[in-house]
């Protein structure tokens, strides 16, 4: 995800990455980030839940009006409404990903150094 | 009475044994990237782009997870092209790393199509732009397959817009 907000960047137009993920974007050094405290697929928030998906949005717009430099982050103060449980197992497909799959066969922490070092980004990035 | 600074845990929803790996894991660049916003917001034209594996399938093809269920290491990287009238009805979803439940019912999670266009009416952005992008965002290659021809052509696409700034969601 951040290496396409860092190429359109390059190519002169500005960016920012809303992402539930900003470890992730820290380590592509992305211009100006947004952190929400999400599960993966819900950048924006909740189903249904306009006035969430409108603080998200609002927070982009900020950080694309203030940013002055690189590596700008601004964290969204907003508290999944799931217990953290069952959000776990909502956003997680119902069958493991091909990848997932492989990786379990590896080892139990298989699927987390892939995702440290980027054989898998799984999810998004 | 000070706030305590609310900060993003990027690991509150994944495996446990995620976060010392990735937390110790080197940058994946040394420099940083830059361009300065020109035109301020209310002048603005803004696109979103979602790498929820977004695409219409009455006029465009699914992204190939067949392909990617026999290459476990591979991941589409093309791109669609979703114009900002796109309903949900016409909607659909392309992804084996997320359950896509929660799209079918609201894409503004993933593209807030809705809520950027209220900004325009409300005058907080000057428009929002014809047209907005979709990725399936999985990817092992450190986007390798986007720069061949996607980023290209959305990058193409986005100064033929004249768009002033780009609002990237992963999925």
């Amino acid at each position: 995800m951040s290496v396409l907000a860092r190429f359109v960047e390059e190519a002169g137009i500005p960016t920012v990455v809303v992402t539930m993920m900003p470890d992730a974007a820290r380590r592509w050094r992305a211009p100006r980030v947004v952190g929400v405290e999400f599960p993966f697929g819900h950048a924006f928030g909740m189903p249904g839940d306009a006035a969430m998906q409108r603080s998200v949005a609002e927070h982009a717009l900020r950080a694309l009006a203030e940013a002055t430099a690189p590596e700008y982050r601004l964290d969204v103060p907003i508290e999944w409404p799931v217990d953290t449980k069952t959000a776990y197992r909502d956003w997680q497909p119902l069958v493991a990903s091909p990848g997932v799959a492989m990786l379990k066969k590896r080892g139990k922490d298989a699927v987390a150094r892939a995702a440290a070092t980027g054989e898998v980004d799984e999810p998004a990035s | 009475m000070a706030v305590a600074e609310f900060r993003v845990d990027s690991y509150k929803f994944v495996p446990r044994n995620w976060r010392a790996g990735m937390e110790s894991a080197p940058m994946k660049t040394d420099t940083t990237v830059w361009t300065g916003m020109t035109t301020p917001l209310p002048e603005a034209t803004i696109a979103l782009l979602t790498t929820a594996g977004l695409y219409l399938p009455a006029s465009q093809e699914s992204y190939d997870l067949d392909r990617e269920r026999r290459e476990p290491t591979w991941g589409d990287p093309t791109y669609r092209v979703v114009p900002r009238g796109a309903r949900q009805a016409e909607m659909a979803f392309a992804h084996l790393h997320i359950n896509t439940r929660d799209h079918y019912q609201d894409f503004n999670i993933a593209l807030p199509l809705d809520r950027f266009a209220e900004f325009e009416a409300e005058g907080r952005i000057g428009r929002l732009a014809d047209e907005h992008y979709s990725v399936m965002g999985y990817r092992s290659d450190d986007g390798a397959g986007w720069r061949q021809d996607t980023l290209p052509a959305i990058t193409r696409r986005l100064k033929q817009a004249r768009v002033d700034a780009l609002v990237l969601a992963p999925a």
